[in-house]
């Protein structure tokens, strides 16, 4: 049985940038465009079958990449039945920061796709409610951008805050 | 006659507000609630109000320095999250197999004894939410005797900050096995205790039973884990699924319910809280002697008797707390069965003394979504004990 | 009650010292806690409440959840900026006289979290009677906060109350 990296790559070919089994977890970047596509079969395969999508998160590749892959979004996924797992990225760039939102595969990535607008910008195309989560409405600036000082104080509030 | 009185009255629904500041929710968290008369059409959740910048923090200290802001993320088991950022650099570092076994059977017990620690916590604050006082006073002395266990070890009732990476703080004091098993006779004879309080209590079952529940296939959708997911019907438990530390050495069972409802998951963390006393008397019982930190001066530090006698061992004290442990470029995801469900650091390095990213998975992010979903329906008095079935911390969610 | 009309009828010219003592004395042993708990000196204020280390002792064991009701507003947990606004909506709603009690390190100065999201201690937004540090700090350093509490208010003058609203109202709208 080959590994899930190569089972991926074999069925999407061109949508797939590249793969890595560093330390032992299966890795596939993927193009943006197909990467609600692959999701789907990832999760409707019977090979396959990832049920739970346990995490979903960006990172700021700030000066480590070029500006067309500065983020990078991040799907962690398990199956229940295989009891396999898989990291599926997508490189989003700095100027056209959006993606597809995987709201309608699985339930739960509602919240975890508000949290990645809310502190990297990143906008979800077909996102239900896409407003902040962790921070306040009048907050200006996404946080975890690796442009955003850790002490930068935002005006609204208190005269030493 | 009353009936037809009811159907000529103009009603519409009213939108009440559960604000952050609530008797009835332990954590921060706000509900907007649009009722009719008693009965919940939707509820809107809404988070954030403890949002401390804990991945910002991370990005900006040392390896090492993100240790204190583990601990702060699910307060209640503050040991779990410190292991699970350990094993996570450890595996980025390549040093998972070459730990000594008497630094991962400390860690299995303390964790287990965070577990303890947590369900108590979570049990009994939602007792008290809903109104039996007795069993909370019950819980909290019994969690102060886990916490005397767990101060006897690191120093801190609740903020350990005792793992390290590469291997622990300190070792484990003179006499800790007795004064365990002390400590597990009393809270045996307070399991009963609460289980006559509240196990077969009519008023406590008609507020459990039947309230708040989800379906299997919502539970899995919503990515629910741990002991809700338990309750639901699913067997997941990370322990078993992809061992780690010491758990495929030990013999524990993991308690799944059918119902999925409130009760279920009263029973499974009660049932936990049993085995987790199982777990640490096996892991005691063959308890290693040895040394407690991996023995590479670039990872851990020297002892101090070397570094106020060696050069190398100075200087290799001095680079890693001025430069941090030089962890080379890399990603790795690490999942851990916390007492809330999976908890897993994603960590991103990009060579050098300082993480790139450091993500933790939290698991009652994803329970707290499902929460309007779960009370849709029910009464208003139906969000109590379901928002303290999910136990919400506020730390672990809001980061 | 008389003796606010005795307080403002008299002013700052009259100090009243039998009266005030034993006004102070009621006072100090009978606090009604609001504890606004947000994160994990929670846990420690269920610690202090609880069997071992017993709040009813000094007479302060009743939290009373309206603030209309309360007298000692507990602060307990990292204050961010988006709580800042209900906390000071909810000391504003206390009746007088009313004391407010720093709980842990991220009350007293922020804590450990500089950073964009926290307040840097809520005595930039309160003004606040009795600070304790620690992370979260032990229960007996909580007690000995109390009793120092117990000692200003049983030395409290009339004239001091009433204080007025908090100094400064978080312009954010949540």
């Amino acid at each position: 049985m080959a590994e899930l990296r190569e089972q991926v790559k074999r069925k999407f070919g061109d949508a797939v940038l590249s793969t890595h089994a560093d330390f032992g977890d299966q890795t596939v970047l993927l193009r943006k465009e197909s990467a609600l596509e692959v999701m789907r079969w990832l999760r409707d395969d019977p090979s396959m079958l990832f049920n739970f999508m346990m995490d979903l998160t960006a990172v700021d590749y700030l000066g480590k990449k070029p500006g067309d892959q500065r983020f990078e979004v991040v799907y962690h996924l398990y199956s229940l039945k295989h009891n396999h797992r898989i990291r599926v990225k997508a490189p989003v760039a700095e100027d056209d920061p959006t993606i597809d939102s995987v709201v309608s595969i699985w339930k739960g990535a509602d919240w975890f796709e508000r949290e990645a607008w809310d502190l990297y910008g990143i906008i979800f195309k077909g996102h239900p409610n896409l407003k902040r989560i962790l921070l306040y409405e009048e907050f200006v600036g996404h946080p975890l951008r690796k442009e955003y000082p850790i002490r930068k104080r935002q005006p609204l509030i208190g005269p030493e805050n | 006659m009353m009936k037809d009185n009811r159907m000529d009255l103009h009603t519409e629904p009213f939108v009440l507000n559960m604000g952050p500041s609530h008797p009835a929710t332990h954590g921060t968290v706000r509900f907007l609630l649009k009722m009719d008369g008693e009965r919940i059409l939707h509820c809107e959740t809404e988070i954030g109000y403890l949002h401390r910048g804990f991945e910002k923090h991370c990005e900006n200290g040392t390896w090492t320095q993100v240790f204190p802001y583990t601990d702060r993320l699910n307060y209640n088991s503050a040991i779990q999250n410190n292991v699970a950022y350990a094993l996570a650099a450890e595996k980025l570092l390549g040093i998972t197999g070459k730990m000594p076994e008497r630094c991962t059977a400390i860690r299995t017990i303390m964790c287990e004894l965070a577990r303890l620690a947590d369900h108590y916590t979570g049990l009994g604050a939602s007792m008290l939410e809903l109104g039996a006082l007795t069993a909370f006073l019950y819980f909290v002395e019994a969690r102060e005797l886990v916490w005397d266990l767990i101060e006897s070890v690191c120093g801190a009732r609740l903020t350990s900050n005792y793992v390290r990476i590469g291997g622990l703080s300190t070792d484990l004091p003179e006499g800790f096995a007795a004064h365990t098993k002390q400590v597990f006779a009393t809270n045996r004879v307070f399991w009963t205790e609460f289980d006559k309080l509240l196990t077969k209590n009519r008023i406590f079952l008609d507020r459990m039973r039947d309230t708040g529940a989800l379906s299997r296939e919502d539970s899995i959708a919503f990515g629910f884990t741990g002991p809700l997911l338990r309750a639901a019907g699913v067997e997941y438990d990370v322990r078993k699924a992809h061992p780690y530390l010491m758990y495929d050495q030990v013999d524990f069972d993991v308690p799944v319910g059918f119902a999925g409802d409130n009760f279920d998951r009263y029973l499974v963390r009660m049932e936990e809280i049993n085995q987790s006393i199982r777990i640490v008397e096996q892991v005691l019982a063959k308890l290693p002697s040895g040394p407690i930190n991996v023995d590479d001066p670039a990872v851990r530090n020297p002892s101090k008797e070397a570094v106020k006698s060696r050069m190398e061992s100075m200087i290799f004290h001095f680079k890693n707390t001025i430069e941090g442990i030089q962890i080379p470029a890399g990603e790795v995801y690490v999942p851990t069965e916390g007492s809330n469900g999976e908890v897993g650091f994603y960590l991103v390095s990009v060579g050098g003394g300082k993480p790139w990213k450091c993500r933790v998975r939290p698991p009652c992010f994803a329970l707290t979504q499902a929460v309007g979903e779960m009370v849709k329906g029910g009464f208003l008095s139906d969000i109590i004990p379901t928002f303290d079935m999910v136990n919400l911390i506020g730390g672990e969610c809001d980061r | 009650m008389e003796e606010l009309d005795i307080e403002a009828a008299l002013g700052d010219s009259v100090i009243l010292t039998q009266v005030d003592r034993i006004i102070g004395w009621g006072r100090k042993y009978s606090f009604f806690l609001y504890p606004f708990i947000t994160a994990c000196c929670g846990m420690e204020f269920m610690s202090v409440a609880g069997p071992r280390y017993d709040l009813d002792r000094f007479g302060a064991a009743l939290p009373r959840f309206s603030p209309r009701q309360a007298d000692l507003l507990f602060v307990v947990g990292t204050i961010s900026h988006k709580q800042a606004p209900i906390l000071t909506k909810v000391y504003n709603q206390m009746a007088e006289p009313k004391w407010v009690f720093a709980f842990g390190a991220c009350v007293c100065s922020g804590g450990m979290y500089n950073n964009y999201s926290t307040v840097q201690g809520i005595d930039t937004i309160l003004p606040v009677d009795v600070y304790v540090p620690g992370c979260p700090p032990r229960p007996e350093m909580v007690f000995d906060g109390l009793i120092k509490l117990q000692e200003l208010v049983q030395n409290e003058r009339s004239s001091k109350w009433p204080r007025g609203k908090a100094p400064y109202e978080p312009r954010v709208k949540r």
